[in-house]
């Protein structure tokens, strides 16, 4: 199922090269992966437009959505969103075999786009889907691709710069992939903020078929089991998130973040070490290996503050650190701290945040 | 049945320090083990093995201390252990890594017998791009199942394999024909203890080291620094922000110090306070 690039890439030396190929300057335009599943588009995807439109303003090129999916209704609403969100054209693949995602379709169908309209830059979220996409897609042409990156700029040679957390998220490194067209990136979700919606009408749409059969693809489908929507964790799109570091220094003290959060109808979650300690899920875990959150308030207990926690949580609009070291790096970046211990204080401040919310006393102190 | 599991040797991340001057990382006296997310997939190995019978290569591209990982992997009871180590590799990125380790599963292939699967871990925890296993499944041509969470039949004569795969919203259930490629998501097992007899086995044990000739790599412009297309321009430390986090003074009892943050709280937030009062009264 594997689909040759359209030219192969130079030889490998061409990473050391200064100069693009003439076959690579002929790449152009900004696209975004729409990432469909089950008739609903990623919030991401509408962050990476907003984003690339960035991106493509820079360049003074157009920005396209990549839309892979079976006629419809739901393929419809997400071209209209597309517009909505700030795409200039939409490349569209619609064939009923693109209904829900499988590896073998969806990386030959966006292949093959690429190879016949060659943008210089593609982006998709840094999902489950996008994840098993994107590594596919990149290995076919032969070109570089970054993972997980929290900036994307367009440097004075109009090259791609990425930048992502490297060495387990203790420094940041900026990537380009100099040599080689398009230029992969993904992102994870939220870590761009969402842009404006407005209604536009439907523009330019460029039609391209899959040409593939059922017969062609191998994995089947047997089964999709949908999450229960009750009691899943909604950590990234949360509005307020509070949680637990290493500072809080024993398992039976996440009860204290819970019960902060639950009086704030908040969600909880952790640092990295608490979850490789065992003491919360892998879900709940904030930062560049977990979730990434942009919550209007964050409130950070006894967590240091490493880059791939602080890279997680940069996108809040307040955030609140409460830790016994007045060095720690959560100083850094927090708009408020606290240096105290973490383990006395959060029973205070859930206590007087109950207090202060609870329409009893607001009424008594009203009245 | 023969599988082949791929593992990384990583520093363990909980040790790395970065130098507060230099901005470089201090590697010295780090330790190093196997990256965590491969230990499920390893583990997965083992217990197919187990139920059907056959062998289990562990394979790892890395410096010559890449075999200790290696060793600790056959503790495990891995059958076979695979060392690919070259200076030709140095500075590889995702594709030129996966170029490197799809040879030497060809080779492996050859030389042990094809495997029916490749398992990798998710993502490694110093890397966490996730891009590696769907490139080797691209480079040897093998399906590619990610993020799989149960491996739920596997029908060796009938060439089939069904798993449950973490997907957006919910598991996709998929059925696939071998060979194939799997990344194991993790908590899906436990490690085992190893046996005596296999951390007996695995200190006497030959890892077969290969370079990259031995591994019938003939293009090394593919390997390496050459070989990669993404090019690292720029290491740093995330700058501070402008202003530092305004402190809230201590009071004597812990609850005036709430009260002071709250109020500091809502004095940015002043829509937020509004929003969480008319929550609790509908509570």
């Amino acid at each position: 199922m594997s689909t040759a690039p359209a030219a192969p890439a130079a030889g490998g030396r061409a990473g050391m090269k200064k100069e693009l190929s003439e076959h690579f300057k002929a790449y152009k335009g900004v696209w975004v992966f729409m990432e469909i599943e089950r008739g609903v588009v990623h919030p991401v995807s509408f962050e990476l437009l907003g984003e690339g439109r960035k991106l493509a303003d820079q360049l003074g090129v157009e920005l396209a959505g990549v839309v892979l999916g079976p006629a419809g209704d739901g393929t419809n609403h997400a071209i209209a969103e597309t517009f909505a969100y700030g795409a200039d054209l939409v490349y569209l693949m619609e064939d009923p075999l693109l209904a829900d995602y499988r590896n073998e379709p969806f990386s030959k169908g966006l292949t093959d786009l690429v190879n016949t309209y060659k943008p210089e830059i593609l982006l998709l979220g840094a999902t489950t889907l996008g994840r098993d996409l994107a590594g596919s897609v990149a290995t076919t042409l032969l070109t570089g691709l970054t993972a997980d990156c929290t900036e994307l700029a367009v440097d004075a040679d109009k090259s791609l710069a990425a930048t992502r957390p490297t060495f387990g998220g203790s420094l940041l490194c900026t990537i380009y992939t100099l040599n080689f067209r398009p230029q992969m990136a993904t992102v994870r979700p939220r870590v761009m903020s969402m842009p404006a919606r407005q209604d536009k009408p439907i523009g330019k749409i460029v039609s391209h078929p899959l040409n593939m059969a059922e017969e062609d693809i191998v994995t089947k489908i047997l089964e999709f089991v949908a999450d229960r929507q009750t009691g899943k964790v909604n950590l990234a799109y949360a509005d307020i998130v509070v949680a637990g570091g290493l500072g809080l220094g024993a398992v039976e003290n996440m009860q204290l973040v819970k019960n902060l959060a639950a009086a704030l109808g908040a969600e909880y979650g952790c640092s990295r070490p608490i979850v490789q300690k065992g003491w919360m899920p892998a879900e709940r875990q904030i930062g560049q290996t977990g979730k990434t959150i942009r919550p209007k308030l964050y409130i950070a207990a006894g967590i240091s503050g490493a880059i791939q926690h602080r890279v997680g949580v940069e996108g809040a609009d307040l955030i609140v650190a409460v830790n016994t070291d007045r060095n720690a790096p959560i100083f850094d970046f927090a708009h408020v701290g606290l240096v105290t211990d973490a383990i006395r204080f959060l029973p205070a401040l859930t206590e007087a945040f109950t207090r202060r919310l609870s329409p009893h006393n607001r009424d008594r102190l009203a009245g | 049945m023969h599988i082949v599991v791929c593992i990384k040797q990583v520093p363990d991340s909980a040790q790395i320090r970065v130098h507060p001057v230099t901005n470089t990382i201090m590697r010295q006296g780090v330790p190093t083990i196997i990256n965590p997310y491969d230990l499920f997939a390893l583990e997965e190995a083992l217990r197919l093995r187990d139920t059907h019978g056959g062998e289990v290569t562990v394979l790892t591209m890395g410096p010559p201390m890449a075999e200790d990982s290696l060793r600790k992997a056959l503790t495990y009871g891995a059958d076979r252990a695979v060392l690919l180590t070259d200076r030709f590799f140095a500075g590889s990125d995702t594709l030129a890594t996966s170029y490197a380790l799809a040879a030497a599963i060809a080779k492996i292939g050859e030389v042990f017998g094809e495997p029916e699967i490749v398992f990798t871990g998710k993502q490694t925890i110093d890397g966490d791009t996730a891009q590696v296993g769907p490139g080797i499944a691209k480079r040897q041509n093998l399906l590619q199942l990610t993020y799989v969470s149960k491996i739920r039949e596997l029908k060796l004569d009938a060439g089939k394999i069904t798993v449950e795969r973490r997907a957006e919203g919910g598991i996709q259930v998929l059925e696939t024909r071998l060979p194939v490629l799997i990344t194991m998501l993790e908590g899906t097992n436990d490690m085992r203890r190893g046996s005596m007899a296999d951390a007996l086995r695995a200190a006497r044990a030959e890892v077969v080291t290969w370079s990259a000739k031995d591994a019938g790599i003939e293009d090394i412009l593919k390997c390496g620094l050459r070989g990669s297309p993404t090019v690292v321009k720029r290491v740093f430390a995330p700058s501070p922000r402008a202003e530092k986090a305004e402190q809230i003074e201590l009071q004597p009892a812990a609850i005036d110090t709430a009260d002071a943050l709250i109020a500091e709280i809502f004095g940015r937030l002043p829509a937020l306070e509004t929003e969480l009062v008319e929550l609790h009264e509908t509570l």
